[in-house]
């Protein structure tokens, strides 16, 4: 990864030191990286820090509590066969659903969906919006008129119907859906990385790696791509929330993953049938997912504010 | 900015093309057909019914007269609503659809607004915090958890009472039918709305113009107004505008949840049961609304933003 615009940053502080004993004072002082400087804002915003831990531990328990409870997602009861309220005795923490299916198992594998396609949806909209992107930005002329008229048509297309189109089209597979979904959430990413990458491509590190013999493809990846990470770092957690909502919205139509797999959109959808008679299977979920949008929403805002220090 | 506005129009036509040939192709590809039913018709029933809506004919062949017709005005017959042809399908969804949607775009920018103006001037105070913490809150609790448990509380817990309202259904567009559905549908866009007005408005206060205002000796009310306020509206009329065409174009969920019979609702019914024509109906109605309202869109900047000039 390049230095050059960070020691840019660095020496431009030191200019201002007046005599040597504050010379030799710097001296003593450890380099920090960008990076480390952005970690250090991160860690001194409290919402973001609290949203980061509340999803480490949500995504722990959903990925690893399902092997302490005594249910499985589709496994039912046959002693019950409807909607109960929470029983210890029986093994179901948080009751049953209509079918009676363990309520907890059920959230649990949800969850493992919505963060799922949350990081792999994401993934893939990230690995096309960089790279064309990046692509754009750096090479210009035609590529990038090319590209970005293409971008352009995509805009004007509403997506919400190709992505149901998609769905039908998919038969709703499970993995298919992640690709689905990327495919159109990489639109703005390429925007953003074309317009970093246009102000980057003339400073000198870039034109010093050129001058090296550094190919095209080279440049991009090894310090372009660098050193655009940080606008990319806050575009993506913003990204992840509005794809697990676009998952469970279409879960919610019945256009997501198929039982007897759930995800927390599915559960609403099931929890809004029977709402008037246990509530708590309409709670239950749409809390779980509302906790998880709002914390990435929240580590997203912070990221942006540890990393662009302008706006603060 | 005529010539722009025609230039813009005119590319608009093939951007529309492309849309129109990835959904019908796409709808093709999609596995089963309109006529699938859970007990297998005869194959000569099928045949003939396939023959009727031109089924057996090669892709391209439909593909074509489907452009053809699309000429003419002619949007086919809907497969599934059997008699009736897409254009009056449309004709009937669409004006539910789009008074929804231009009720709960009114709602949203008439909250979201003020909401963010106010945690702008206020930044950093408690009543900031509050306004951004109940704005996020819009965004992050889904209208599908909202709709079912504003009909929960208004249809059921508050049935006997002055407060009960409809939770479901048009009414031939009644009154107490809209209000739920319009605030389910207004209170996420409240919510970016404001949120954009407050980040928008605190940048603007900064710049070196509304400092020039200020030093003037302007009241800090009329350079708000005045100076800063129409710039400051730049993103958010950005953000209205694929707003506008989510609004306008049903909100799926909604009208699913509600039970309402705008476009949103047939056209997610149309993709499940295959409806292809009925799809693409929906589907270049609502592209074309992208592209008009993009259009809006950017003739709205020149107005605001003097700097921006088309030609």
């Amino acid at each position: 990864m390049s230095d050059a615009p960070m020691n840019e940053r660095r020496s431009g502080a030191n200019l201002s030191v007046p005599n040597a004993d504050a010379l030799d004072k710097a001296a003593d002082v450890e380099g920090r990286s960008l990076w480390q400087d952005a970690f250090r804002r991160l860690q001194a915003n409290r919402a973001a820090m609290i949203s980061a831990i509340v999803l480490i531990v949500l995504a722990f328990i959903c990925f690893v509590g399902p092997a302490f409870v005594p249910w499985s997602y589709e496994e039912i009861d046959w002693d019950i066969l409807e909607a109960t309220p929470p029983n210890f005795e029986t093994g179901h923490y948080l009751g049953t659903d209509s079918l009676g299916r363990d309520l907890l198992a059920r959230i649990l594998q949800g969850g493992q969906v919505s963060f799922l396609v949350g990081i792999l949806a994401t993934s893939v909209a990230l690995v096309i919006g960089v790279a064309v992107g990046a692509t754009a930005g750096f090479m210009g002329g035609r590529v990038d008129q090319f590209l970005m008229r293409f971008v352009d048509v995509m805009y004007a297309v509403p997506l919400m119907f190709f992505i149901i189109i998609l769905m039908v089209v998919f038969g709703r597979n499970f993995y298919l859906m992640f690709l689905a979904i990327g495919f159109v959430e990489w639109l703005t990413m390429s925007r953003i990385v074309r317009g970093q990458t246009l102000t980057l491509k003339n400073k000198e590190f870039i034109e010093a790696a050129r001058a090296s013999g550094g190919s095209t493809a080279s440049i991009i990846l090894r310090h372009i791509v660098p050193n655009v990470l940080g606008v990319v770092i806050v575009y993506v957690t913003l990204t992840i929330p509005q794809v697990i909502l676009l998952e469970s919205f279409l879960s919610f139509l019945g256009l997501g993953v198929q039982p007897p797999m759930t995800s927390w959109g599915a559960l609403i959808a099931e929890g809004a049938q029977e709402m008037e008679i246990t509530p708590r299977t309409l709670i239950l979920p749409a809390v779980c997912l509302s906790t998880t949008l709002f914390c990435f929403n929240f580590l997203g805002d912070g990221l942006r504010d540890a990393l662009d220090p302008k706006d603060r | 900015m005529w010539a722009y506005f025609t230039r813009r129009l005119i590319i608009a036509i093939p951007t529309l093309w492309v849309v129109i040939t990835v959904a019908f192709f796409l709808m093709r590809l999609a596995p089963g057909g309109p006529f699938d039913q859970e007990a297998p018709l005869p194959p000569e029933i099928m045949a003939n019914l396939k023959a009727a809506y031109g089924l057996d004919q090669p892709l391209w062949w439909q593909y074509f007269n489907y452009l053809g017709n699309l000429l003419q005005g002619d949007f086919g017959p809907s497969f599934k609503y059997k008699d009736f042809s897409v254009t009056e399908l449309i004709g009937q969804g669409f004006p539910v659809s789009i008074q929804n949607g231009a009720a709960a775009l009114f709602i949203a920018i008439l909250f979201g607004i003020p909401l963010g103006t106010m945690a702008a001037l206020r930044q950093n105070t408690g009543a900031d915090h509050a306004a951004m913490t109940v704005a996020m809150t819009g965004i992050v609790v889904p209208n599908f958890v909202v709709g079912p448990l504003l009909a929960l509380i208004f249809g059921i817990y508050l049935r006997d009472t002055m407060f009960a309202l409809p939770v479901a259904g048009w009414n031939n567009g009644a009154f107490p039918n809209r209000i739920l559905p319009v605030i389910c549908l207004a209170l996420p866009f409240i919510a970016y709305i404001a949120r954009i007005t407050r980040a928008s408005l605190i940048e603007t206060l900064r710049t070196n113009y509304v400092r020039t205002a200020r030093a003037k000796g302007l009241p800090f009310r009329m350079v708000i107004l005045r100076h800063a306020f129409k710039s400051a509206m730049i993103p958010v009329v950005t953000y209205l505008g694929p707003a506008t065409v989510f609004l306008l174009t049903g909100s799926m969920v909604i009208e699913t949840i509600f039970g309402l019979p705008g476009i949103g609702r047939y056209f997610v019914q149309g993709a499940l049961n295959r409806d292809y024509t009925l799809v693409m109906g929906v589907t270049i109605l609502a592209a074309s609304m992208v592209i008009f309202i993009n259009l809006l869109v950017d003739m709205t900047y020149a107005w605001l933003d003097p700097k921006v000039r088309y030609e």
